[in-house]
């Protein structure tokens, strides 16, 4: 609205950065749109509103776990706290170095599987977001009371399908008991490590494909890349995010801009 | 009522170590005991002391120090429940007796020590009262200009010889002692950190310098001391008045008869008390909790609000705190010796604020959000301790090492405090422990790591020499009953040779990073002559 270009110098790059980060905690008022947690600047081309409040996610796919963790870093940082339940061997410094404020994470492990539900409920009522491993067998029966539940309280649960050798099970990608109620679900494809070759090197980092489709975008499916983790650990975008907008809407001629 | 700045004459009445007592020992036990809370120290007595076991230290620690030492939960419950025949008797010199926290109150004493001929008769007085509820209690009394002060006058009596400080004094009196004196005390305990450090040791050195140069160069939280030190009332601001209407009541039917019944109508209370006086922002830093029974008995009780619950500034642990104490009350009364016990059951439960400070509470977001957040967490922590078992909840602590896993530590919720914001600094790139892996760091861990097989092009073990070299490069690997996948890419091995002075613990380790044709990446490790599968990048 006002040219104050000439009066204050516009923020460095670091500095737009915290100022950003620091914009969802001292604001006074969250309006009811705005019901949401905060998602990491890598996951904006996903999920550019932030993380809906009350939200089912099902992650599936070989980096499932790592983006389900690296859904709820800036949630964590931003004072909400995690419950990490059924994850046994959670990495702990990989989570650290994805940006989750271990501060703020609580574990739960084991939970003996007749009091499954109930622990859930308990950790639903109590917690912003749950962290869901496929340890922690969720009966069929309940898993459509636990997603009304978490969506009444507004608490985030992301179920994570384990994959290949992290779980020790086998489940077919996409397949979880809460698979068919969640809002969102993600497939997370490693598409290959950078960095080792045979016999030198080290592993640096890895890129995948990152699909998410559910109710909550309606008629869409959205589609990123990503560095999961990068180099030192962290997410990053492989290229400027970009939002490929599929199914009704993809016969819309797409809009360039005239540079 | 009194001269600009200068602080109320004050009578405090102590009981020293009140956390011990209240447990149910004498003041000189010869047994040691602590009292723990959130797996810290809070309270010791004197054996315990002399055996080096200090507030603060870790269970653990103080068990260390001293092995037949007795640790007792702490219970402010019990604490102020305790404490109420000591109240109740003070309540006989004066109707305006404020209990500061379960064992220290205290009252004004310009009209009592008037009516009782002077300050030594009123403190004679009230050391009598005090150890006419109970002949065996050590009770501690001072009289000096501001509550802090007479407190600090009180830990310097002697049993049954009150100490008064005359009017005017309180600076000479505080002169000679120990910063560290006031730790407890001050808002903001760092600045009196940066005093000892630069030379300044006692309450007289701070009280001598210059008004001015102390407020430019540490702000409020130096003020405070210093206006301390010079005898003044710490407290800059005037205090507010309290705004009218905002005194809340409840009339409970059936009338209680416990004190949980009462507990929770104050909940509701308290946050009605503290919404309202927010709606002046204002926050109450004492509070007056009135019962009444149906046959018309009556007790009040003034409490003093201070400590974390109002340092945070969260209008909801203000109102958890606000809870607590008419808990506590009605809990006292209701359990007390026969004497002060009501007849009936309690039909009216008020609060009303008996002094206000303007609030400097955060604004909060209207979902949730932040506020209450944590006492949600402490709630849910609870009920799955009772779920699950207390050590199946944990929490991560920073730690360290060089194998995967070895950084974060898991430590049961029980043994810290969830409420309060705690650091896990994780300085994983600063910390001394070379051969540990760069980032970025496997998101599985295996603990105990899973047995593999690791094969070259003939289908021969891979093995790792004496000098940490692979003779032939890894083909396959095949975890547990899992069929073989190809080695794409692999690097190492890097040895790592831990603990030689631990015969347990000792290990001698050679990791390797795979990517298999699956495209999953493992972090292998070969000890003992076998191939483990230590962690998964997934």
């Amino acid at each position: 609205m006002f040219d104050t270009r000439g009066v204050s110098p516009s923020p460095t790059r670091a500095e737009a950065a915290a100022l950003a980060e620091l914009d969802p905690r001292v604001r006074p008022l969250t309006l009811a749109a705005e019901r949401t947690l905060p998602v990491l600047p890598a996951l904006g081309a996903l999920l550019p509103a932030g993380l809906p409040r009350g939200a089912t996610l099902a992650v599936s796919g070989s980096a499932g776990r790592s983006f389900a963790v690296a859904l709820l870093a800036a949630a964590s940082r931003a004072g909400s706290w995690v419950a990490v339940v059924g994850m046994p061997g959670f990495g702990w410094r990989a989570a650290a170095e994805v940006g989750l404020d271990l501060a703020r994470v609580v574990v739960v492990d084991p939970v003996p599987p007749a009091v499954v539900p109930e622990c859930l409920g308990a950790l639903v009522d109590g917690f912003d977001a749950v962290l869901l491993g496929a340890e922690a067998r969720v009966p069929g029966t309940s898993a459509r009371r636990l997603a009304a539940r978490a969506r009444e309280r507004g608490t985030v649960l992301v179920a994570v399908v384990e994959p290949w050798f992290a779980g020790g099970r086998r489940e077919r990608a996409g397949q979880g008991p809460l698979t068919d109620v969640a809002d969102l679900r993600a497939l997370v494809e490693g598409e290959g490590w950078d960095g080792l070759g045979s016999g030198f090197g080290r592993l640096g980092g890895r890129q995948v494909a990152v699909e998410l489709e559910g109710r909550r975008l309606p008629g869409r499916r959205r589609r990123s890349r990503l560095w999961l983790p990068g180099p030192e650990g962290a997410v990053a975008p492989v290229e400027a995010p970009r939002l490929e907008v599929l199914g009704r809407h993809a016969a819309a001629p797409p809009v360039r801009s005239t540079a | 009522m009194s001269a600009a700045g200068a602080a109320v004459r004050t009578l405090a009445v102590l009981c020293p170590d009140w956390e011990v007592v209240a447990a149910g020992f004498e003041a000189a036990d010869p047994r040691p005991v602590a009292v723990v809370r959130a797996n810290r120290v809070v309270a010791t007595n004197a054996a315990a002391r002399a055996d080096d076991v200090v507030v603060g230290a870790r269970r653990r620690e103080a068990q260390g120090r001293c092995p037949d030492l007795l640790i007792v939960a702490h219970d402010p419950a019990r604490d102020a429940r305790a404490f109420e025949p000591v109240v109740a008797a003070l309540a006989t010199l004066t109707p305006r007796v404020e209990i500061t926290e379960p064992g220290v109150c205290s009252f004004a004493t310009r009209g009592p020590s008037r009516y009782f001929g002077g300050d030594e008769a009123l403190a004679q007085r009230a050391a009598a009262a005090a150890a006419g509820a109970d002949p065996d209690l050590d009770v501690r009394v001072g009289v000096a200009d501001g509550p802090l002060v007479a407190r600090l006058a009180a830990t310097r009596a002697g049993r049954g010889r009150p100490r008064v400080v005359p009017p005017g004094t309180a600076a000479a009196f505080l002169a000679p002692a120990p910063l560290a004196a006031l730790a407890t005390f001050v808002p903001d305990p760092d600045v009196l950190d940066t005093w000892e450090r630069l030379g300044l040791t006692t309450i007289g050195e701070v009280g001598a310098l210059p008004t001015g140069a102390v407020v430019a160069r540490f702000g409020p939280a130096g003020q405070w001391v210093h206006r301390l030190a010079r005898g003044l009332d710490p407290q800059l601001l005037r205090p507010e008045p309290v705004p009218p209407d905002v005194t809340v009541a409840a009339d409970l039917d059936p009338p209680a008869e416990r004190a949980e019944a009462v507990a929770f109508v104050a909940r509701t209370l308290a946050e009605e008390l503290v919404d309202r006086l927010g709606g002046w922002g204002l926050a109450c830093t004492q509070v007056v909790v009135t019962a009444h029974t149906e046959h018309g008995e009556t007790h009040e009780r003034c409490w003093r609000l201070d400590g974390p619950a109002r340092a945070s500034g969260a209008p909801r642990s203000l109102a958890a705190a606000i809870a607590d104490r008419a808990r506590w009350q009605v809990d006292g009364w209701l359990s007390g010796p026969a004497a002060i016990r009501p007849t009936a059951g309690v039909s009216r439960l008020v609060l009303a604020p008996g002094s206000v400070e303007p609030a400097r509470g955060r604004q909060l977001g209207f979902w949730g959000g932040e506020a209450g957040a944590g006492e949600r967490v402490v709630r849910a922590v609870a009920r799955l301790e009772g779920l699950v078992g207390p050590d199946a909840v944990r929490v991560a602590e920073a730690r360290g090492g060089r194998r995967s896993g070895d950084e974060v530590g898991l430590v049961p919720t029980a043994a810290v405090d969830v409420s309060v914001a705690r650091q896990v600094a994780l300085t994983f790139g600063a910390a001394p422990w070379p051969g540990r892996l760069p980032a970025p760091s496997p998101s599985v861990v295996h603990r105990p790591a899973r047995p593999a097989e690791v094969l070259d092009a003939e289908g021969r073990s891979v093995e790792v020499t004496g000098r940490g070299e692979v003779r032939r490069p890894p083909h396959t690997v095949r975890v547990e009953a899992d069929p073989p996948h190809d080695v794409v890419a692999w690097a190492g091995p890097w040895p790592v040779d831990q603990r030689w002075w631990d015969a347990e613990a000792h290990e001698r380790r050679a990791r390797l990073q795979v990517v298999t044709d699956q495209g999953v990446a493992l972090l292998l490790g070969r000890a003992d002559g076998s191939w483990w599968v230590d962690a998964v990048y997934a």
